[in-house]
């Protein structure tokens, strides 16, 4: 065994700006992101890539960056959840849908989940409720018990049947 | 009391406000202790035991401590200079295994390195030699006659306050702790029955599964101790710690940020102690990180297996209900022996019943120690309690809904002797629960309907103290110990505030859960926050407007008496002045402030136990599947029965996420041990609740009657929905069927060979 640390240059586009970063070979995404890049929007909880916590979009897609290697992410677009909101801190739609659909609680969960939800709608405006479920089925949350999340998405799909809170 | 306003009459509280840590939890910018560094800090991981009961012989430290980037590793011989017990109940937990372990994995050495991951490269290089011991593993194994036991020492009592009986632990048996509960006689009545049921149920261990695991910094120096901790009670894990340190309250800090969820699993001290004496033994900031799977090593709820029988006369009153209960609390107390007093209180339900025993008996094991958990012992309760109920109308000919509606305890019923009188509208909340469930209507073919309810001494122990302050330009800054675990704690404090003092939501700030500044908060938990935390805020403010008063009188000499108190402001003659004016006329300059405070103990209003009764009735309708037992949940009702909801989206919020745990508990959740080992401690193996599990249909309802002790008459909720959820899966498949399965978590498989044997006989 070797305690050399294999050092790698990566360079890809994070949040709309190109970035440069030296990192470990066997450092994940999410690592680079929370440790190198100071971005701890993005959560890391099972580490087993089950959870969803960790998700962020890379060339569109979701993947579970806790065991996402930062060295495949070379090259590529990168958004974390602080990407979503405009520079002049206008939220994305479906941000603001989590607030006004309360679709938190601890909040742990919901960088993963809103990146996710964001890329289903990206893929498809209007899912069903079913497509919604199926979707998002790799993201937990042990707060809301999904409803509000599901609400949520179908309120920025706008196929949400309005209940508005009291 | 402080309910003179009547619900419509609110200009704040009683409205959905969107949630004060909203933008910064979509933004990603709410920080947890995961996501706080400090300088200079190092990284610890920990070494755990691989035997469930086993003496250590020796371990040798000299090769991983050798180490490039290691600044040494910590075990039990390294303790002394400091108190190196803890726990809530009784100081029977150390911190790191000292000469034995009592379950697998124990912390028996930590590493301290520059890094995580070369802390976790040295944890191999640790040597320990173990001489095992024979294991207890169930009450059985524990009762035996030739049971070793697990502690053999008399231990300090801890901080566990408000307990009616005394802790057992410790007095030469595997007992953890015992609780008795008994009024009128049960064997005259069980002899005069006009029916009875009887039978034994098995509630699961379950793990609350918070995402954030288990996360401590801790800095201990000349200064004292400050920890950076995911803890749900900061102020109890500073008892803990000035006791393992000797050091006078003043000197111990904890800081707790964002809490990555709770639901009881960071109730009390977990691993503060560890990454303090980490710190102090090194001499620098240390963080303790565990993953998932540690934190499944580190706590869990109490098993429990029930015998109970319940008893009816001719006119369908129920008359006497006896049980006796064996709970598995693991290797170490925690806060069991509160889950025993709780759940032995809980077996009696929201009913009026005039002959009652139980006997309630936990034990050490060798298993991960067991704690409080959503609903604290309720849930392991009303699964024999509420499937009784259903059990007994079915025996006598009775609708169940109506059985219980006959049944309900009234509002200020003294249905508990020596407890506070019983509030709320269970008549009400049961009707609610029927009409949303369409439970006259016809049932297709494969489906079963449950309702089933009850209610819990909740609210803990009253002792809550906060501070308001009201700063010159008219903003407001509360101080709350109360921690923001998702709940929403940050959002309806503030409602309060603002109500009170006649400001706008926008204008009041929160200050929380730092016990350097923010006042004493005894925990938050056992639903207590609005109802306590909620009534000192209103207290605070009230005082804060006082002081104004007679500022207001002062500078513009007038007598207290002609100062009118109104909205935002006061009134003298034509002459209107709001906080803001006062305080800077006061002090003669737009600076200053007002500081408002308040105090509440066990006396007044909260002079009776418990602080409240937190009463939710539940429903269920599923399809069952008799080829493969698989059950789905096709809807779901709620019915709260809060007093009033400070924030009617949270308190529906809260319901669902209870009710979501409780199917999950009915349906699937379950840690099993196959031996001493835990077989499904992680997430791949442990099933949650996900996407595809929720119901269909949802309808979540309040029932507000402003009839609770607290601000306006609330109640605290949040852990209500979780209780009577596997006896509701259980009620629904025995309807369905005709199968009654006494054993949650109702599995396919567990279903499917219940269904099998039925067709068998």
């Amino acid at each position: 065994m070797t305690d050399v640390k294999q050092i790698v240059n990566l360079k890809f586009t994070l949040n709309g700006k190109a970035v440069e970063v030296d990192c470990e070979a066997e450092e994940t995404l999410a690592e680079v992101l929370r440790d190198r890049l100071n971005l701890t929007g993005t959560k890391i909880s099972c580490e087993v890539q089950v959870c969803g916590a960790c998700t962020v979009l890379v060339d569109n897609l979701p993947v579970s960056s806790c065991t996402y290697l930062a060295y495949e992410a070379r090259g590529k677009n990168v958004v974390s959840i602080e990407g979503l909101a405009k520079p002049d801190g206008t939220l994305h739609p479906m941000q603001q849908a989590f607030i006004d659909e309360f679709a938190f609680q601890c909040g742990f969960c919901t960088p993963g989940m809103i990146l996710a939800a964001k890329a289903l709608l990206d893929e498809n405006p209007k899912p069903s409720r079913e497509e919604i479920i199926h979707f998002m089925d790799g993201n937990i949350c042990r707060c809301t018990g999904y409803v509000p999340i599901v609400r949520a998405i179908q309120k920025v799909a706008g196929t949400l049947e309005n209940k508005p809170h009291k | 009391m402080t309910n003179e306003k009547k619900k419509g009459e609110f200009q704040v509280v009683n409205h959905s406000v969107p949630r004060r840590d909203g933008r910064a939890k979509v933004t990603g910018r709410a920080s947890y202790v995961s996501d706080v560094k400090l300088p200079a800090m190092a990284w610890a991981k920990v070494l755990r035991s691989p035997y469930p009961h086993a003496k250590i012989v020796s371990i040798d430290t000299s090769k991983a401590a050798a180490r490039p980037g290691v600044y040494g590793v910590l075990t039990g011989n390294d303790l002394e200079g400091i108190n190196p017990y803890y726990g809530h109940a009784v100081k029977d937990h150390p911190l790191l295994a000292i000469g034995k372990v009592r379950y697998v994995g124990e912390p028996v050495a930590a590493v301290v390195a520059t890094d995580e991951r070369t802390a976790f490269a040295a944890l191999e290089f640790i040597e320990v030699k173990y001489e095992e011991l024979k294991p207890v593993l169930t009450p059985e194994d524990a009762m035996a006659n030739d049971a070793p036991l697990l502690h053999d020492r008399q231990f300090e009592a801890g901080a566990l306050r408000g307990f009616e009986g005394e802790v057992t632990a410790g007095k030469k048996s595997n007992i953890c702790q015992e609780h008795h509960l008994k009024w009128g006689d049960v064997e005259e009545a069980f002899k005069k029955a006009a029916a009875v049921v009887e039978g034994e149920y098995y509630f699961p261990m379950t793990y609350a599964y918070a995402m954030e695991a288990y996360v401590a910094i801790a800095d201990v120096n000349d200064n004292g101790v400050t920890v950076y901790s995911s803890a749900q009670h900061p102020f109890m894990v500073r008892h803990d710690l000035k006791a393992i340190f000797n050091l006078p309250v003043s000197q111990v800090r904890l800081i707790v940020p964002f809490v990555g969820g709770g639901y009881g699993s960071k109730s009390y001290t977990k691993i503060e102690p560890l990454a303090a004496a980490c710190s102090w033994k090194f001499r620098r900031p240390v963080k303790l990180q565990l993953t998932i799977e540690e934190a499944m090593l580190t706590t869990r709820s109490d098993d429990a297996f029930t015998w109970m029988r319940t008893a009816v006369d001719a006119n369908g009153k129920i008359i006497a209900r006896q049980a006796r209960i064996y709970m598995n609390t693991g290797a170490y107390a925690e806060n069991s022996p509160l889950v025993v007093e709780k759940s032995t209180n809980r077996c009696v339900g929201p009913y009026s019943i005039p002959n009652v025993q139980i006997d309630n008996y936990s034990f050490y094991t060798n298993t991960v120690p067991a704690s409080s958990y959503r609903g604290f012992g309720c849930a392991q309760v009303t699964l024999p309690g509420e499937s009784q109920v259903d059990e007994l109308a079915a025996k006598i000919g009775k609708d169940s809904y109506e059985f219980r509606v006959m049944n309900a305890a009234k509002h200020g019923e003294e249905f508990f002797p020596k407890m506070r009188p019983f509030e709320g509208s269970l008549k009400e909340d049961l009707d609610i629960a029927a009409k949303a469930l369409g439970w006259k209507e016809p049932i297709p073919k494969g489906h079963g309907r449950s309702i089933a309810c009850s209610t819990s001494d909740a609210g803990a122990y009253p002792l809550t103290s906060t501070a308001v302050r009201v700063h010159a330009d008219g903003s407001v800054t509360i101080l709350t110990g109360s921690t923001e675990l998702g709940q929403g704690s940050h959002t309806v404090l503030p409602q309060i505030a603002a109500e009170e003092l006649g400001v706008p939501f926008e204008k009041v700030h929160v200050m929380s859960s730092d016990t350097a500044i923010t006042p004493y908060d005894r925990s938050t938990g056992a639903s207590r926050t609005t109802t306590l935390m909620g009534s000192a805020m209103i207290d605070a403010c009230r005082e804060a407007i006082q002081q104004m008063v007679a500022m207001a009188a002062d500078v513009l000499k007038v007598k207290v008496e002609q100062v009118e108190v109104v909205r935002g402001g006061v009134r003298v003659g034509e002459l209107q002045l709001d906080w803001s004016q006062i305080i800077s006329k006061y002090y003669a300059l737009p600076d200053g402030e007002v500081i408002g405070r308040a105090y509440i103990r066990k006396a007044g209003r909260f002079s009776q136990i418990p602080v409240f009764w937190e009463t939710v009735s539940t429903g269920v309708e599923i399809a069952i599947d008799e080829e493969t037992g698989k059950i789905d949940v096709e809807k779901l009702v709620t019915v709260g029965d809060v007093g009033l909801a400070i924030n009617p989206a949270l308190a529906e919020g809260q319901d669902i996420g209870a009710a979501t745990m409780g199917l999950g508990t009915g349906l699937y959740e379950e840690l099993v041990y196959e031996g001493a080992q835990l077989m499904n401690g992680s997430i791949l193996e442990y099933r949650l609740p996900r996407f595809k599990d929720t119901a269909k249909e949802v309808e979540l309802n309040l029932v507000e009657n402003q009839d609770g002790v607290g601000p306006y008459g609330a109640k605290g909720g949040g852990e209500g929905s979780l209780n009577s959820m596997a006896a509701n899966i259980a009620n629904a498949v025995a309807r369905a069927t005709g199968v009654r399965i006494r054993h949650a978590p109702l599995t396919p498989e567990r279903v499917w060979r219940a269904l099998k044997e039925r067709k068998a006989q």
